[in-house]
């Protein structure tokens, strides 16, 4: 296992993936969603894998995973950091935040962190818009996010 | 005596601020003090700037505290908390609340009330009766009742929910399907949400009504991946229901089959359309689909599918319940029924309130809201999510109704309600309105895809105070042709936040600020 909780690439383990899921109807979404669970991200050598076993063309399952913004084709950081960006998290100052988290993360929405210890991304809206600004941090919820909690997470990943 | 119980919401928005944190520093000092008692885990009643709000079983009523955190807990056991004594975070029997009194509710009856996963208590505060009711009808009645019900889609378009089960159960195939919407995609919207964490049988037993009504035997929940503890709790009440015979293969001894499973989106908006969606559950791109044919008519795999916002199906059970008749008086004109109205963002009350159609905006946002969060002058509502206009303060008189804020170029949508204060500038609002649409475009129309990019570029322009007069022309052209040439609402409505944004706050677009005795 990785630090991060992920597992190294492994064919085997993911034509197993494939070999759960692949009897569901539409199976192809259910398929990238488990190898990412697994390996942290949806690895090259896995399309032709769920394309040869769905009976799809490399190019329809290479466009699915770059169609959906959840999908990942790089591992991400140990740490992720998910802010949300959407209007009602923005009435309550999100943008600032995320500003704030870029300057003491040292890095920019979107990015890893070289030494792969954290990545800052932003979110559409998590259903907390109650209680805005939110954020999901290591599939954590998170609302009514400060600063405080910024400073926690980045003492965290060791910023 | 019975044991004591404890509630402590596992909701998201209260595990967000604290919930379970919370529930363990309980289960401690329980466990410290020798107090025996039980911690149950209910849903949230949408109280969320109370969560997390605990609740304790007292011959009053339950009692609530909140927002409770976990450091709280020593101090409110000693202040008699078992007792529902006071202590500065209680807020009384929470049924008497007013934000809770004010309320009509009918699809949200149970939240937070109920332990979501118990199967007793759903069935002791009427769950099961509309299924018993549509099985002893029979499924033609069934769909009669729903469209005298009046109901209409509650996932935007608002489209009557008894018609489109009339072409399904009309349209004869080997295989139907009922798909729920759960994608929810709109920012300052969380009623899905809160039914499937506080509430999951309702919207089994409501798709499970469908189900019978049209003749389909599978259901499918596309369910957005934001929302991880929803697809938990779904998971769990499926596999309960499966397992009492509620879902399977002779539903309450009646001999008719209907199942379902649970599907995760992957943080594409786009997929909250109805035919991206399922072409997304069919496991390819959420490309829009051109329509004709209707889902309805050939939806999911190609073959008849009901496709219904989770609220719709979710409004079901009390509708077979109660009777249609009894839904439909309330509300105002063609909006019938009730609309859980979701008050969110800047707003110190914010929250779900259900209530029939017809209520002032005003009133939401003043009375029930209590303004805004931060205690400057609200300046604006976007209603309707990203792609619902912005309604300035002389527009608070419109009643909430589809055809009232239609008639002001505006959406009710899914019910959401985002509040501004007086900081926000409107122009970067718009200037968000076209970066959402670019980010989210499917990519199949020219008028989306490309103009949501240059609509952003343009603003970019006019923020900068370059040819101001020329690029408000050149947006203003831009949003009427996305308007007109788009496949889908969301390139043809991403111009009513950005047109409405210009037309009420021009000031904030670099215009002279309007006169007191020239505003509206
Ligand atoms: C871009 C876009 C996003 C949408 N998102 C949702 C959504 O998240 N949830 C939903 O129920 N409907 C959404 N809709 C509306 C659906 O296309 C469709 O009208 C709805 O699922 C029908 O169900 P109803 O009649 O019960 O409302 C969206 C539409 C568009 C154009
Ligand atoms: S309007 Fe946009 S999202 Fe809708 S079909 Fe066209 S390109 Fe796709
Ligand atoms: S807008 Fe941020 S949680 Fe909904
Ligand atoms: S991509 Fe189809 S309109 Fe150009």
């Amino acid at each position: 296992m990785h630090a991060s909780g992920y597992e190294p690439w492994s064919a085997e383990r993911a034509a197993q993936i494939i070999a759960d899921h692949q009897h569901l109807a539409g199976a192809t979404m259910p398929i990238l969603h488990a190898v990412q669970e697994v390996f942290g991200f949806v690895p090259e050598p896995v399309v032709p894998m769920i394309a040869e076993s769905l009976n799809l063309s490399r190019a329809e399952v290479h466009g699915v995973v770059t169609f959906y913004h959840d999908f990942r084709r790089e591992p991400p950081g140990r740490h992720v950091i998910k802010l949300c960006a959407a209007e009602a998290c923005q009435s309550m100052g999100s943008e600032a935040l995320a500003a704030y988290a870029e300057q003491k993360l040292g890095l920019e929405m979107g990015e890893t962190s070289a030494d792969g210890r954290v990545t800052l991304e932003p979110i559409y809206c998590l259903g907390l818009c109650a209680c805005a600004p939110s954020a999901l941090i290591d599939g954590r919820l998170v609302g009514r996010l400060d600063r405080d909690t910024i400073d926690e997470i980045a003492a965290e990943a060791g910023r | 005596m019975s044991t004591p119980r404890i509630f402590v919401p596992n909701d998201a928005t209260a595990i967000a601020c604290g919930a379970d944190r919370v529930a363990r520093a309980f289960a401690d000092a329980f466990a410290a003090r020798g107090i025996e008692a039980v911690i149950v885990r209910n849903g949230s009643r949408g109280l969320f700037w109370l969560e997390p709000l605990v609740e304790v079983e007292t011959p009053a009523g339950r009692v609530g505290y909140g927002p409770v955190k976990a450091s709280d807990v020593t101090g409110l056991l000693d202040a008699g908390f078992m007792d529902g004594k006071a202590h500065p975070l209680c807020v009384g029997v929470v049924e008497e609340l007013p934000y809770l009194k004010k309320q009509t509710r009918l699809t949200f009856a149970r939240c937070g009330i109920i332990d979501p996963l118990s199967l007793d208590d759903y069935k002791a505060h009427g769950g099961y009766l509309g299924l018993a009711k549509a099985v002893q009808i029979g499924p033609a009645a069934t769909v009669e009742e729903v469209f005298q019900s009046g109901l209409r889609g509650r996932g935007g378009a608002g489209f009557p929910t008894g018609i489109k089960w009339r072409t399904v159960a009309a349209t004869a195939a080997d295989q139907k399907y009922i798909v729920c919407n759960a994608d929810e995609g709109d920012s300052g919207t969380f009623a899905d949400r809160l039914i499937m964490e506080a509430d999951p049988f309702c919207l089994i037993e409501g798709m499970t009504i469908a189900g019978l009504a049209v003749g389909a035997t599978k259901g499918y929940v596309y369910c957005r991946s934001e929302y991880p503890l929803s697809l938990v709790v779904m998971e769990k009440a499926i596999a309960i229901a499966r397992k009492a015979g509620l879902l399977g293969d002779n539903i309450l001894g009646s001999g008719l089959a209907f199942d379902m499973e649970m599907r995760m989106g992957a943080g594409a908006y786009v997929c909250g359309e109805e035919t991206a969606l399922l072409e997304s559950l069919e496991g390819k791109r959420g490309v829009v689909r051109a329509k004709p044919p209707l889902p309805a008519i050939k939806g999911l795999f190609q073959k008849p599918t009901v496709i219904n916002n989770l609220i719709s199906l979710a409004t079901v059970p009390v509708i077979l319940e109660k009777g249609g008749a009894f839904y439909r008086d309330f509300g105002m004109g063609r909006s019938r029924g009730t609309m859980p109205i979701q008050l969110a963002g800047n707003i110190k009350y914010g929250g779900l309130f259900e209530t029939a159609f017809g209520i002032p905006l005003g009133e939401l946002v003043y009375d029930i809201g209590g303004g805004t969060a931060s205690g400057r002058p609200v300046k604006a509502v976007q209603a309707g999510g990203p792609l619902g206009a912005y309604l300035p303060i002389s527009q608070f008189d419109t009643p909430f109704d589809y055809e009232a804020f239609a008639a002001k170029d505006a959406l009710i949508g899914h019910g959401g309600i985002v509040v501004f204060d007086d900081t926000a500038d409107m122009a970067h609002m718009a200037r968000f309105a076209m970066e959402f649409c670019a980010h989210e475009s499917c990519g199949k129309c020219t008028p989306c895809r490309i103009g949501s990019t240059r609509g952003k570029e343009t603003l970019d322009k006019i923020i900068a105070g370059e040819r101001r007069e020329a690029n408000l022309a050149i947006l203003t052209d831009l949003c009427q042709t996305m308007k007109l040439g788009s496949l889908c609402a969301l390139g043809g409505f991403t111009p009513y936040p950005v047109i409405s944004a210009l037309t009420h706050f021009p000031e904030d677009f670099g215009a002279a600020p309007r006169l007191p005795a020239a505003a509206e």
